[in-house]
């Protein structure tokens, strides 16, 4: 393949040290004179196996990446993905095997061993301090005797590799005016900085906007272009293909496959990942108009509802709603034009400045997020981790996390041990969650079980309301087809579902009407069957008449 | 490009977080550390020219060798454990109450007051109730204090709870130097004593008296109030994730304001068992830090309520064994506060080792 070329001035050697690594474009016409003619690979890891207790997350895997390729990772939920990168940036030791970077055998004991050995890693949250600048930031990680700390120096530094790599990151911005998308290619650029020419990105694209990840794919193939090697994690199977060089697949801790784009599609991807022929999953999920339900009265009104966003500035500027039972709603729009707060404020974790809010006919504005959740509101968050489960936990104290202060969860102040055992149990057993059991930590879990478990906790309690925002992110093509059908259950018993997703494929596929937010305003709405993708695109961009939509009010 | 020399040129040392502490490797560190301290005391021991080897044998026979010693220590483990399980229950919600003292004292003048002049004339089975009751409430009003400027106003309860140690030892030197001080002791500060139904049984003829019973019952509810009420538990998840605990909907301010509450009250026990039990009256320095050392047992036994039992006994032990050795062999007053310290020194540096560990960075 055209891109995957020997790194030619990507040696590793110390005396190569004070030169950056891809001043020089590799030129496929002019090989290097000093270079070996079988070119080491950029990591090879062999043998490498990995066990948590009972739980074996790698077993005897073989991995290798070259230099100037993209290699992307797939496979389900808890098949060891993130271990085996993990293990590659140095954050778990495997136990048992090797790796070798560009030929030469790696000890990587720990994060810095890996970026001393050029492996950077960006996870999925990022850590980055919020009131400090880029600059700062990526200064916070350095290990420099902070005397000659020259801050202008670093900046200029980062400004040239921002540019250099299109990064458009000013190094003076801080991190708190930065979007998500941003934020991560702060956190590129941060690798860049400290000399990593291994880049190692898992699910990176789970919390973009498609308009961001379109970008960052663009900015992975230039990495790769300029000889660096990229390992790229996603359960995206079109970005895979699209994007990658090779593509391994992770089932149950071992490499099943190896194999390159031209040479497979998403169905036989999605057969070596789960091992079996699964029907739905590999087609897209089509926009089939699912039977209609009856749909009653409304669960939830929203009227005139203004907020603020994190940043103290207006968010919502005077949105109306309406879901009914037996109805789901999808919001779509670019992330940032008020979704999160219209769920925050739906939820009750973020107050109201004006307009109000109803559920089932009662007045609710500015109320707890205890009495709105008595009203029966299910919430799936956006971010799992930061709000919705508690990582120190086990799992049977996260998924009692809704319920507890209700029986048969709870007799009068005591916690019903047998009650929350078993209710545990059936969580993870009816929404597959991979586990050695409910003792175990939450944090221990894969991010697309910890996801599973959330959504089967709040979906056990039969809410009126269900606010869902992004609920298969980070999940497998088969858990994926479950949360769907598992919200069209919901939405048949008589649930109003308020979704929110970035996925138009997903919105299409499960709602009845879509509704566009931007800039905290609605620009439109349409009924789900027949709309158009390319009209709510420009609705999203803010393009579009409000006053000529029918029913801008929905 | 400079940059690459952000990759550290040379080997050193380095400290990192451990993912997982595992329960053997926290054992054996802590026994490590144990063995390490003594071997360390045992070093400046023979340095100053002592025999460490008849010291150390004089501290524990002092502490745990006799049944004398082992009342002594649980003498002075009954403070020390009312006073960590109530730090240990607020750290468990990341309130970080550094008040315990101050709650201690607050306790003790709450109990006296009440038992000097309020009820003099009670049966001592309404009496120690109503002092127990009063401690509690002195010791949770000075909890609840910072509880509340944390929950309204976002003050930091270090700060004032800190603070606020202040106020009540002051308060109570005024109140044994001034009003409260007994006439008849000669200028000596210190109130009357309390009248005899407001003593707290003795144990046969040892000076171990109700208020051990009262710790270890306390301990016991707790660890059953931690881990298996609604309450314990929204204490667990304020303490691990408040975001998720908002998203619950649990009632988060009021819950700091009790829990703080409760974390003064059970230091206001320590207090009221201090008075009622030891002095029988409130006197300068009623307590020489007990305070201060619950944060040290609270931290050492994790926050676990019936970890706090041991915890607070060894660490009475070392208290007992420092003042036996202190008496008994003539050793300069220095030395005994140099052991303990040592000891305390190693056995937490020893837990901030299986938290962390050390690695070798190697250059590139
Ligand atoms: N620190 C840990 N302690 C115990 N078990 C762990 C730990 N980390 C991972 N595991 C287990 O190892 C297995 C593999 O997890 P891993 O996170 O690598 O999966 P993944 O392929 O990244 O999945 P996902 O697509 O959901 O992110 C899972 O069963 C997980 O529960
Ligand atoms: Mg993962």
């Amino acid at each position: 393949m055209e891109h995957i070329r020997a790194p030619n001035s990507l040696e590793l050697g110390p005396g190569m040290k004070d030169r950056h690594p891809i001043t020089h474009h590799p030129s496929p016409i002019t090989p290097p004179s000093h270079h070996p003619v079988t070119p080491s690979p950029a990591v090879a890891m062999r043998g490498i196996s990995k066990r948590f207790g009972s739980v074996v997350a790698n077993d005897r895997v073989d991995f290798e990446a070259s230099w100037g390729e993209v290699h992307a990772l797939v496979g389900e939920n808890g098949a060891g993905k993130s271990t085996l990168m993990s293990i590659l940036a140095g954050l778990y030791r495997p136990d048992s095997g090797e790796v070798e970077i560009d030929g030469a055998p790696a000890r990587l004991r720990s994060p810095r061993d890996a970026i001393a050995r050029g492996i950077g890693m960006v996870y999925q949250h990022f850590m980055l301090v919020e009131p400090f600048t880029v600059t700062e930031n990526v200064v916070l990680g350095e290990q420099r005797s902070g005397v000659d700390l020259e801050l202008g120096r670093v900046e200029r530094e980062l400004a040239g590799l921002s540019e250099k790599y299109g990064l458009g990151i000013d190094p003076r911005a801080r991190i708190w005016q930065l979007s998500v998308g941003e934020q991560q290619r702060v956190e590129i650029l941060r690798l860049l900085y400290l000399g990593a020419r291994i880049l190692v990105f898992d699910e990176p694209t789970a919390v973009l906007t498609p308009q961001e990840a379109r970008s960052l794919l663009q900015t992975l193939r230039g990495m790769a272009a300029q000889g660096f090697s990229v390992v790229f994690i996603s359960h995206k199977l079109d970005e895979v293909l699209e994007v990658a060089d090779r593509i391994s697949v992770l089932r149950r801790g071992e490499i099943v496959a190896t194999t390159r784009p031209a040479e497979t599609d998403r169905r036989t991807l999605a057969r070596l990942m789960v091992g079996r022929e699964l029907a739905e999953v590999v087609e897209q999920p089509a926009s089939e108009p699912h039977e209609p339900v009856a749909q009653g009265d409304a669960v939830l009104e929203v009227r005139g509802l203004y907020a603020l966003g994190e940043k103290g500035l207006p968010a919502l500027r005077g949105i109306d709603l309406d879901v009914r039972t037996g109805e789901t709603l999808g919001i779509a729009g670019v992330a940032g034009n008020g979704q999160r707060e219209l769920a925050e404020t739906v939820t009750g974790l973020r107050s109201v400045t004006d307009g109000s809010l109803r559920i089932d006919g009662k007045e609710l504005t500015n109320r707890p997020a205890a009495e709105i959740a008595r009203a029966g509101v299910a919430h799936i968050p956006e971010d799992r981790l930061a709000t919705g489960l508690i990582g120190g936990m086990d799992l049977s104290e996260n998924a009692i996390l809704r319920g507890y202060a209700r029986p048969p969860l709870c007799s009068g102040p005591f916690l019903a041990s047998k009650a929350v055992a078993s209710f545990t149990d059936r969580l993870i057993a009816d929404h597959d969650v991979k586990t050695p059991g409910r003792w175990a930590k939450l944090r221990t879990l894969s991010g697309g079980n910890q996801q599973k478990l959330l959504l089967g906790r709040e979906l056990a309690g039969e809410p009126r309301l269900i606010v869902a925002v992004h609920p298969t992110r980070g999940v497998d093509v088969g858990a994926t087809e479950a949360i769907h059908q598992a919200l069209r259950d919901q939405r048949a018993r008589g649930a109003a579902i308020l979704l929110i997703s970035e996925d138009l494929d997903e919105l299409l596929a499960l709602s009845d009407r879509i509704v566009v937010l931007f800039d905290g305003r609605v620009m439109g709405a349409m009924p789900a069957s027949g709309a158009d993708p390319e009209e709510i695109g420009l609705l999203m961009a803010g393009i579009g008449n409000r006053e000529s939509e029918v029913g801008t009010r929905v | 490009m400079s940059s690459r020399s952000a990759i550290s040129p040379s080997r050193r040392l380095r400290i990192e977080r451990v993912p997982s502490p595992s329960r053997s490797a926290t054992a054996v560190v802590s026994a490590l550390s144990f063995v390490l301290a003594l071997l360390c005391g045992g070093i400046i021991l023979f340095l100053a020219g002592e025999n460490p080897i008849q010291i150390y044998g004089s501290m524990f026979s002092g502490a745990l060798g006799d049944w004398n010693g082992v009342a002594e220590t649980l003498v002075k483990t009954t403070p020390l454990l009312l006073a960590g399980l109530g730090v240990a229950v607020a750290f468990r919600m990341q309130l970080w109450n550094i008040g315990a003292e101050g709650q201690l004292y607050l306790g003790a003048i709450f109990a006296t007051g009440v038992a000097l002049f309020l009820i003099p004339g009670a049966p001592g089975w309404v009496m120690v109730p109503i002092i127990v009751v009063a401690s509690l409430l002195g010791g949770g009003l000075w909890g609840l204090i910072p509880g509340a400027l944390r929950a309204w106003f976002g003050a930091s309860e270090i700060i004032t709870s800190l603070m606020l140690n202040y106020v009540a030892i002051l308060f109570s030197e005024y109140l044994v130097h001034g009003p409260w001080r007994d006439p008849q002791a000669f200028g000596f500060p210190g109130t009357p004593s309390l009248p005899a139904s407001a003593w707290l049984p003795n144990w046969g003829a040892t000076r171990v008296h109700l208020g051990l019973f009262f710790g270890l019952i306390a301990a016991l509810v707790l660890w059953v109030m931690l881990r298996r009420t609604r309450w314990g538990y929204e204490i667990g998840v304020m303490g691990e994730n408040p975001r998720a605990a908002l998203y619950a909907g649990m009632p988060t301010k009021r819950t700091i304001v009790l829990v703080m509450a409760l974390s003064g009250a059970l230091a206001g026990l320590a207090g009221m068992s201090e008075v009622a039990g030891i002095g029988h009256q409130l006197q300068r320095n009623l307590s020489p830090g007990y305070g201060y050392a619950a944060i040290i047992v609270a931290w050492l036994a994790r926050l676990h309520p019936l970890g706090a039992v041991l915890v607070a006994f060894l660490l009475a032990a070392l208290t007992v064994g420092g003042d036996q050795i202190q008496m008994s062999l003539g050793l300069p007053a220095a030395i005994a506060p140099m052991l303990q310290g040592t000891i305390l020194f190693f056995l937490l540096g020893g837990d901030v080792l299986t938290r962390y560990r050390i690695t070798r960075v190697p250059g590139t």
